[in-house]
């Protein structure tokens, strides 16, 4: 494997709150070579946005990073000064959301926006940084960037926003580019254009990307490598085509089978029963075993260890099952 | 196949402005001149990007918007022009479940008193049966057993048994009918399953008919019978799932398809980008002619300056398209014709 651009070890962030420790994040180990498009998939609370948060130190109380280390081209996000992250964040590492007018100032044209980033990353004048805000419209492909430049946000529609707050984002020329949910509130024509943005545009920077959604179609179209997370952990990783012909993980299994696509009828939904644990008490042994179609009496008792396979790895008993094991 | 449902002409405007003394200075023709019907016992997806009028569509079937022209007829009879008598029997009849099952429940009452509340005013079981008939409603939407969660609140549960207290509400009255109106799309992947599992046992037991408004393409093709695509207020192409799905008559359908993310990497990629660009018209001052002509790929002259007349293919299938023809020789494809799995 090449050198990684980005390197995660046993991240645990935990959060503190009235009801109880909730852990949202529970020792999580991923990396992202350069140039590579990796996905972080998971339902709703399952900690893959925490996991970003974590990452970018953007955790706030009662969340707390507890234990792990962060690496991003060798240096160890976990220890360098908080100004040090700050010249970081937007700046070598940018990030993408799924809203983005909470993320424009309304009051802001956005021109002014974008050239504000640049000043501040790139230490330019104003007239230089308005250039390059200029040049970044063109290339998510804005029309009219002349025009849009001075637009106040309220003006664009969520498609346009989102390719402002794209703009925004790469015109540091980010090494790694964090999207979490970046078109889940948009049409489905609308996903298609900035997802293939996105996807040129890093071709184009030579940026990394991770992308963090529950959508596993996304993953299939855009992603080289794929992460799945339930309940704080991981429970597995691989190739995108190795994770789609044979996935490892009963969990992923059942996520892949209640993926719908509009290119086949679906017979038998194959739903997963239940629903996913608090992570306040979260289950003993493997945190998937209440819903696991496919357990086994030692998935209750133990946590299953993380087991490295050639095409990435994944933390399941019955890959290490033996002649004791029997159905629970 | 006689129509439990049939809605034609149907035509929903919002005036914009305008205030005490001052005319609207515009109208949104947010649903204009729909024609559709749904069988008993359908599913009949409505999809469509937002704003296309899918939901205000539902809102008109629902009696919630009054529509400015059209006729929507359940078994026979206008409902325009019900009178309240008649009006509370269409009620019974069609029933609806929104997407959001945290909005939908109120949060003081428990889930006995919101069943019980419909069933007291249809009088569908006698008074000394309501906790029996909620107890049976709650199994049939598979929180069972039934007695323990009567008398818990909303807060108690999680989004997707919320929307099986929703759908048993909508059960309650024993309707024929239910409009679900993007009902799983809030819902987790797993969860989403689930209700849709749910949602297709009722149909097969109660011989229920759904009017299931989405925008999700994946969930149409693997749930609905039959599928009304609209744009900017009209319906551009109808007919059955696998005929639409493999082979669209309408640029605009084989565009959504085509945008449409496929769980297959080894598909996903082969696929050409999709040709839509810009965003969907003002509904406000709808293009001329074909309403699609300012997107379309294919368009000609004849698509600005006239509005197409329905192409029909064979059985149920049609399409709004000058050139519904030439759909095979579009470079663009739609997302394929694979087998059942």
């Amino acid at each position: 494997m090449s050198a990684a651009l980005l390197e995660v070890d046993g991240l645990t962030t935990h959060l503190f709150t009235d009801m109880g420790v909730v852990r949202a994040v529970d020792g999580i180990s991923l990396r992202i070579a350069a140039g590579e498009a990796v996905a972080l998939v998971g339902e709703s609370g399952c900690g893959k946005s925490m996991t970003a948060s974590s990452i970018m130190r953007l955790v706030r109380p009662p969340g707390r990073i507890i234990a792990g280390a962060v690496r991003f081209e060798g240096r160890d996000l976990m220890t360098i000064t908080e100004p040090a992250m700050r010249a970081l964040r937007g700046g070598k590492i940018a990030m993408i959301f799924q809203d983005p007018m909470t993320f424009l100032n309304p009051l802001m044209r956005v021109g002014d926006q974008i050239a504000e980033a640049v000043m501040l990353h790139q230490g330019l004048s104003r007239r230089a940084a308005w250039t390059i805000a200029l040049d970044a419209l063109k290339l998510v492909r804005i029309p009219a960037p002349d025009s849009v430049i001075a637009y106040y946000p309220h003006q664009l529609s969520g498609g346009m926003r989102q390719r402002v707050l794209i703009a925004m984002a790469i015109s540091s020329r980010p090494a790694l580019l964090i999207a979490d949910e970046p078109t889940t509130a948009l049409d489905v024509t609308v996903q298609a254009q900035i997802m293939r943005l996105l996807r040129d545009i890093r071709a184009e920077l030579g940026s990394a990307m991770l992308l963090i959604t529950h959508d596993l179609s996304l993953v299939a179209e855009y992603c080289d490598r794929v992460y799945v997370m339930y309940a704080g952990r991981l429970v597995e990783e691989a190739d995108v085509f190795s994770i789609f012909r044979a996935p490892d993980h009963p969990y992923t299994r059942a996520l892949l089978r209640s993926t719908l696509g509009p290119d086949r009828k679906v017979v038998d939904f194959a739903s997963i029963d239940g629903q996913p644990p608090s992570l306040i008490t979260p289950p003993s042994g493997c945190r998937f075993h209440p819903r696991c179609p496919e357990r086994i009496s030692r998935c209750a008792e133990e946590t299953p260890p993380w087991q490295a396979t050639a095409r990435g790895g994944a933390a399941c008993w019955l890959l290490h099952r033996d002649a004791n094991d029997r159905p629970a | 196949m006689t129509a439990l449902l049939e809605i034609s002409g149907l035509a929903v405007r919002f005036p914009i402005g305008g205030g005490l003394f001052r005319a609207p200075s515009g109208h949104v023709h947010a649903v204009d001149g729909v024609d559709l019907s749904l069988a008993p016992g359908e599913v009949l997806g409505v999809v469509g990007e937002s704003g296309c009028g899918k939901t205000t569509l539902a809102r008109a079937v629902l009696g919630l918007v009054v529509p400015s022209a059209g006729q929507i007829v359940f078994e026979g009879e206008n409902i325009a022009v019900h009178n309240a008598t008649s009006r509370r029997a269409y009620r019974r009849r069609v029933q609806m479940v929104f997407q959001d099952p945290y909005d939908s429940l109120n949060p003081r009452k428990s889930v006995f008193q919101t069943l019980a509340q419909p069933l007291r005013i249809h009088a569908i079981v006698p008074r000394g049966e309501l906790r029996q008939e909620a107890t049976r409603l709650l199994d049939l939407v598979g929180l069972s057993p039934g007695a323990d969660f009567l008398d818990r609140y909303p807060h108690q549960f999680s989004g997707g048994q919320r929307q099986r207290i929703c759908i048993a509400r909508a059960l309650a009255v024993r309707p024929k009918v239910i409009v679900a109106d993007e009902a799983v799309s809030a819902l987790d992947i797993s969860i989403r399953a689930q209700i849709l599992t749910l949602l297709r046992k009722l149909q097969r037991e109660l011989g229920l008919a759904y009017l299931f408004i989405t925008h999700d393409l994946g969930v149409v093709r693997s749930l609905c019978d039959r599928v009304v695509v609209m744009y900017l207020g009209r319906v551009v192409e109808e007919g059955a799932v696998e005929d639409i799905f493999t082979q669209p008559r309408h640029p605009y359908t084989a565009a959504l398809l085509s945008a449409c993310p496929v769980p297959d990497p080894t598909i996903a990629r082969a696929r050409r980008d999709p040709p839509l660009s810009g965003d969907v018209p003002s509904p406000v001052n709808p293009p001329p002619g074909c309403r699609f002509h300012t997107r379309c790929p294919v368009a000609r002259e004849i698509c600005k300056l006239r509005a197409p007349e329905p192409w029909s293919g064979d059985a149920s299938h049609r399409a709004w398209c000058h050139f519904a023809d030439e759909a095979s020789s579009w470079n663009f494809t739609g997302a394929g014709g694979g087998t059942q799995r």
